[in-house]
């Protein structure tokens, strides 16, 4: 497999597969193939963008929020963590060693709406145990990019 | 009133990139690809270094030949990179930027008189600090041909019973050229007979793309004692302006550099001496992470600008590619000056690095993909335009 190709896109998803090809010293038509392949193989499994909300007139606040919840005989945490993955509020689910198990991270339009979802959806859920929700006040850094404080080239335009 | 100035300098014609940086400084909307410089900050872990040595209130001069630590890390560095053994007490000086190294490695080494070697196209400062130092350049012409490397026929052409110096610029600025260890070889052999003594300018060693890896000629047989290597962590690491180099050598030549460099400067900037230890010693993977990226966007370059029909060769050093415009029927200086009017392209000409770079220009990919993106775009527009006017 070929993680050339992924680093390349992972900072870049717009990168054409000829650009793909000419940086990486391969043929298009294999660079095409090969992301065809990883895409077939949810190894590339979609291209969003990264973008700053809080620059734009949109409401929207992000929440983290800590699940402990009872394993289920036989089917471990996947179950329950599908439970709560299929609804579409829920951006990112992780499972987690520590303190509690699950990492729910949930984008709505108000933090009304987020309480809402917690407290008649996440909470009363069979297997969930405790929840604790933090708000997230400011985003500084996403998808390994600074959000803010993007700087433009000091440099002279021309040095020896 | 009587002249006050020095005759010697006021003939060293200003550097040919001056005259161009005045032209493109006017032109505010202008995209570049004409830096010598890298685009990635420097990492922050060794920012934090710096930052934490200024609490420390470490704003004091450091010994003359630098912070011990620092050369001792230099010392690991250039074991660890290039298989060079130095012992950091008598062999290591840290100097502001590689330049104050080259200037004060040849008033150190030049009686008045001797001639010193230096192949062009290669960095602008050489030639004027041979002439400072009372010495007197010999320019080889590097060849396209042979992809700007110096071979053992030109070196042996320029040599005379006067030949103190060879300066050796690889991986060298402009071209992007490097020497493998094979074609290190044949030159430390005539060094050696000829009793020549090299300045080797490694300023661009960590930037080698492609199977070998750089080799320095210190580490050959019997260069070691005949070789001022010049090396810092500009490039390598991303701080250029945190003005930082170093000279490693003989304790013979050494000593009397660090005489010079103690009555010129005292001693390199203290800050950046605590930083340059955190980079030293776990900056590698820095950069690894920068070649990698440099790496895509040369490739991607020399074949862009193949296909545009501006021969390139395939440079495997430093972050710069130097294509041929002879094809085009007008000099680089006219190439350079146009491209800026016309499509608010700032790329260097050839000729800031020698008289031989006539007919190339440098193109740095010290840049991201997106802007490479368009400057390449603008680069080609004016390409056809130019075809069509002469054909």
């Amino acid at each position: 497999m070929n993680t050339e190709i992924l680093k390349a896109i992972d900072q870049d998803a717009k990168l054409t597969a000829k650009e793909l090809a000419e940086m990486l010293s391969m043929n298009e038509a294999e660079v095409e193939a090969q992301i065809g392949k990883m895409e077939k193989e949810h190894i590339i499994c979609g291209y969003p963008t990264l973008i700053d909300w809080d620059k734009t007139g949109e409401e929207r606040v992000t929440a983290l929020i800590e699940v402990t919840v009872t394993p289920q005989r036989g089917m471990g945490f996947d179950k329950i963590a599908e439970r709560i993955y299929k609804y579409e509020e829920v951006e990112a689910l992780y499972l987690m060693s520590g303190g509690y198990d699950l990492t729910v991270m949930i984008v709505g339009k108000t933090l009304r709406e987020v309480a809402e979802f917690v407290s008649s959806k996440l909470a009363p859920m069979e297997s969930v145990v405790s929840t604790a929700t933090h708000f997230v006040l400011k985003k500084y850094k996403e998808h390994g990019l600074e959000l803010i404080n993007q700087k433009d080239d000091e440099r002279m335009l021309i040095t020896p | 009133m009587r002249n006050p100035l020095n005759d010697t300098i006021v003939n060293i014609k200003p550097s040919g990139i001056r005259k161009f940086f005045d032209i493109v400084s006017e032109m505010k909307d202008a995209i570049s690809l004409g830096v010598g410089e890298p685009d990635f900050d420097t990492p922050w872990h060794i920012c934090e270094e710096g930052i934490y040595s200024l609490e420390k209130s470490r704003t004091h001069y450091t010994s003359n030949s630098g912070l011990l630590e620092m050369r001792e890390e230099v010392c690991n560095y250039l074991k660890r990179h290039y298989n060079l053994t130095y012992n950091p007490r008598e062999e290591v000086l840290v100097t502001v930027g590689g330049s104050e190294a080259i200037d004060i490695a040849m008033r150190v080494m030049l009686s008045p008189g001797e001639e010193v070697i230096i192949p062009q196209p290669s960095y602008v400062s050489y030639e004027p600090c041979a002439i400072l130092a009372g010495g007197r350049p010999v320019i080889i012409n590097l060849k396209a041909e042979n992809e700007f490397k110096l071979t053992k026929e030109e070196l042996l052409e320029a040599i005379t019973d006067k030949t103190k110096l060879l300066v050796l610029p690889f991986p060298n600025n402009p071209t992007g050229s490097i020497m493998t260890k094979a074609e290190l070889e044949e030159i430390a052999k005539i060094c050696i007979e000829k009793d020549i003594f090299v300045i080797s300018d490694e300023i661009y060693s960590e930037l080698t793309y492609g199977e070998e890896k750089h080799t320095s000629i210190a580490s050959l047989p019997g260069m070691w004692e005949r070789t001022v290597v010049i090396n810092g962590l500009s490039k390598s690491h991303a701080m250029t302006g945190w003005r930082l180099g170093y000279a490693c050598g003989p304790k013979l030549i050494l000593s009397e550099m660090l005489k010079v460099h103690q009555f010129a400067i005292m001693c390199a900037p203290t800050t950046s001496q605590y930083a340059a230890v955190e980079a030293l010693r776990d900056g590698d993977k820095d950069v690894a992470r920068m070649r990698e990226a440099y790496d895509k966007r040369r490739r991607y370059l020399i074949k862009e600008l193949n296909d545009m029909g501006l021969e390139t060769f395939e440079a495997k050093g430093a972050f710069y590619v130097f294509p041929c415009i002879k094809s085009l029927k007008m000099t680089s200086d006219e190439f350079a000056t146009q491209l800026l009017y016309d499509q608010k392209v700032a790329v260097v000409p050839g000729t800031a690095f020698g008289d031989c770079g006539e007919g190339f220009l440098r193109i740095s990919y010290a840049y991201s993909i997106e802007n490479i993106k368009v400057a390449l775009d603008r680069i080609r527009i004016f390409v056809e335009k130019r075809r069509a006017e002469i054909s």
